[in-house]
């Protein structure tokens, strides 16, 4: 017997793992929670069906939201996580010993709950005591929130779910409130290849773009994420992640990373041309 | 099982589709087989859906089988005597109220902050009204319901009017004495219609105003589509036991539709049991996110979410806390401005905006999320937009000055004047700012310096202003002399 995870790409793409067992299976007020074990990515965590890690290449998206703004401004105490129910984002954050606190707003608790459980790999640090946890709504979290947080970073699903809201300007609106003035936003920003996902990253851009003076995006290669080629935005009141960029001061940190190093910092700026022309007919629009 | 839940129109379609018959009568698309683009665009069930009025299907303008008895079990829900599917609209059901109470001449006491519907409704058939100046909420510039003494006074001015007309509630949500008004009236022998486009869900949520039929009023115009989740245009009109079910059939059928719709008779069908069976439930939740969008709301500052305090124990007796009435004058914008901001800046659509306030409408379909959205949408609002309050006029409410009836008014001799020279002439036009769509001037009133002066003022906030024939609203149609 064969057992595989597919996940539709596009209406004419499909991904596929071949799994071993399922683990868990449950369905919270908000969406269907799966979590398989399997021979190429071991265990991994889907929502609605759509990936949301693998222990196998976590690595990738979790340095790359993390590690990006913090080697931007190493000075970053107050730190608000929204989404990133995984732990991924929160694990990375944690190894920073100059971060005082770390909110992470999380709506479904299940999710949570089942990679404590589940899959400790990226969930073991969400009990690190400058950590504390907040299962609600992020756009509502954040509406209350002014010049509170030196870096947000927005770990949530695609924009067709309960991730819906944080893809919206009146979230960005609020986020730039609730960020001090050396604030930086950082979000996953979709893939650029595919026209629906090319179509929130536009979208997202330009909501961003009205907001922030900064307003950059960044790349990386994620095998299991739809193309392999996903975006981060990062969006920033004064801090510009190349020219207030110093690499000393991150090696300082002495933390040993799988992706992410200080040359990749630049290139990852470094935009192929078709992502570019995206991104700027957003500037004509 | 429950009578209510039956759903016999549907039922009795599901069955004719099921029977395969064959078709040479209308619709002619024949269930789309005709007409791929139309299946395309709606769906194929949805379009196979679309028929004739036919003995198994029963026939809206004399019912005797499906729709007589999903009619019946309508009322039995609404705890009305009889109840009718209207097809045109809660236009039509609140037209044919005053079309069975009133002819040539007739008078009809009245609230002025009517739907436009009413007027036009005096204009076809002749009645006479007879306006009771609404309550003011000074402090929120809206108008309220009216005042039971101010009931008496028309009605002892007017003991041959045949009938009082109620708002229940306002657009707003404020409720009028219902129960008080309906003794007042029926003891001086004129009967009580009531609008309740804004109403259904009284019917069958808990803690909410009294309903028409509960308070004993004859007939009452309910939009089932606004807050019951049946298809726009679906609508039902109730009847009490003074109303003699067969002559409200007859008027209703002299302007009603002979191809009634099966997608909006469905749709009614289909949420009338969804509200007996869960209206509690649905409105109970409806009312949680109105009083916890209200608290939010209150809190950004600026913005003032209103509810039952406005209550005064006459004019606003009671208030519909599922309606979200924000008044935002406080942070220097027109209701129109934040309602133009909310769709252009952050893509949220509310139900109207004027001089004052704005309005959301919550409902049956509305998640976390969307509220949400909207909180975090009204707080950047205020961060980014906000002004000095500033000079806003004093009140919406203008009392009108009746020269002549509404039909005269329509049907008379007239000239055409650019607005600003109108003053002291006579209108022939009916004029409204919509959004919310309630008459400024009717046909037959005195044109007044302070109507002119509102009208500037509401084209320059944004509100469209309709019902002249000249679509600019530079020139208003008055009587010749």
């Amino acid at each position: 017997m064969e057992l595989w995870y597919t996940e539709n790409h596009t209406d004419d793409i499909k991904f596929s793992i071949r799994v071993n067992k399922q683990i868990y299976s449950e369905k919270s007020e908000f969406q269907r929670i799966d979590i398989f074990d399997s021979e190429e990515f071991g265990r991994f965590l889907t929502l609605d069906g759509l990936m949301m890690l693998t222990e196998k290449d976590e690595f990738i998206y979790h340095d790359m939201i993390v590690h990006v703004p913090l080697a931007t401004n190493p000075n970053i105490n107050n730190v608000l996580v929204i989404g990133g129910g995984d732990g991924g984002t929160v694990r990375e954050l944690t190894r920073y010993p100059s971060i005082k606190s770390i909110d992470m707003v999380e709506i479904d608790k299940m999710v949570v709950d089942a990679c404590v459980k589940y899959i400790p790999q990226t969930a073991s640090k969400l009990s690190d005591p400058r950590v504390t946890l907040f299962y609600e709504d992020g756009l509502k979290f954040v509406r209350n929130k002014v010049e509170k947080y030196d870096l947000i970073i927005v770990d949530s699903t695609d924009p067709f779910g309960p991730g819906e809201g944080l893809f919206t300007k009146e979230f960005y609106g609020n986020c730039f409130k609730a960020l001090t003035e050396d604030g930086i936003l950082v979000n996953q920003h979709e893939c650029p290849y595919y026209t629906d996902f090319a179509r929130s990253m536009k979208s997202a851009h330009k909501k961003i773009r009205d907001f922030f003076p900064i307003a950059r995006v960044y790349q990386a290669h994620i095998p299991t994420y739809p193309s392999g080629h996903w975006l981060f935005g990062f969006a920033s009141k004064k801090k510009d992640p190349i020219k207030d960029f110093n690499p000393i001061v991150w090696h300082d940190f002495n933390l040993k990373t799988k992706y992410y190093n200080t040359d990749l910092h630049l290139g990852c700026f470094a935009l192929p041309n078709y992502v570019k022309e995206l991104l700027e007919s957003v500037a004509v629009e | 099982m429950s009578k209510q839940e039956e759903t016999p129109i549907y039922d009795a379609v599901r069955q004719y589709i099921e029977n395969r018959i064959v078709s040479f009568d209308v619709p002619g698309h024949k269930q789309g087989k005709g007409h791929k683009a139309l299946i395309d665009a709606f769906g194929k069930q949805c379009v196979s859906m679309d028929l004739n009025s036919s003995k198994p299907l029963d026939n809206l303008t004399h019912p005797t089988g499906a729709i007589r008895r999903a009619e019946e079990l309508a009322a039995e829900a609404f705890r009305a005597e009889h109840a009718f599917f209207m097809l045109n609209g809660t236009t039509a059901a609140v037209q044919n109220m005053i079309f069975y109470c009133c002819g040539k001449g007739d008078k009809i006491i009245l609230p002025r902050n009517v739907h436009k519907s009413v007027i036009n409704a005096m204009v076809i058939c002749g009645a006479e009204p007879v306006y009771i100046n609404p309550g003011v909420n000074p402090e929120l510039g809206i108008s309220l319901g009216m005042s039971v003494e101010d009931i008496k006074n028309a009605i002892r001015e007017n003991p041959s009017a045949k009938a009082v007309f109620v708002n229940n509630p306002t657009y707003y949500g404020v409720c009028s004495n219902l129960k008080e008004i309906v003794k007042v009236a029926h003891s001086a022998g004129m009967l009580v219609i009531v609008d309740e486009a804004h109403g259904t869900h009284f019917y069958f949520g808990e803690d909410m105003p009294l309903s028409a039929m509960d308070a004993g009023a004859d007939i009452s115009a309910i939009s089932v589509h606004k807050t019951g989740g049946s298809l726009t245009q679906s609508s039902m009109l109730l009847i009490g036991d003074k109303v003699d079910a067969e002559a409200m059939r007859q008027t209703i059928n002299l302007t009603q539709t002979t191809s009634g719709s099966y997608l909006l008779m469905i749709s009614l069908d289909i949420a009338r049991k969804n509200l007996f069976l869960n209206g509690k439930e649905i409105f109970k939740k409806v009312s949680a996110f109105a009083e916890y969008a209200r608290a939010e709301i209150n809190k950004i500052g600026g913005f003032k979410a209103f509810s039952s305090e406005i209550i005064n124990g006459d004019t606003a007796f009671a208030f519909d806390k599922t309606k979200l009435s924000i008044h935002t004058r406080a942070m220097g914008l027109a209701g129109i401005e934040v309602y133009d901001l909310l769709r252009d800046e952050f893509g949220i659509q509310i139900e109207f905006g004027d001089i004052g306030n704005i309005l959301a409408i919550i409902s049956v379909g509305d998640r976390e999320l969307e509220i949400e959205r909207l909180l975090g949408a009204l707080s950047e609002i205020y961060r980014r937009f906000r002004k000095k309050p500033m000079n806003m006029l004093e009140h919406e409410y203008i009392e009108p000055i009746l020269v002549t009836s509404p039909q005269k008014a329509f049907y008379a001799a007239k000239r055409t004047f650019p607005i600003e020279k109108c003053a002291g002439r006579v209108s022939a036009e009916l004029i409204m700012a919509y959004p919310p769509g309630i008459p400024i001037l009717a046909p037959g009133e005195l044109i007044t310096n302070e109507i002119i002066e509102y009208v500037r003022y509401a084209k320059e906030k944004g509100c469209a202003m309709m019902g002249t024939r000249d679509i600019t609203m530079k020139n208003i149609e008055t009587l010749e002399e």
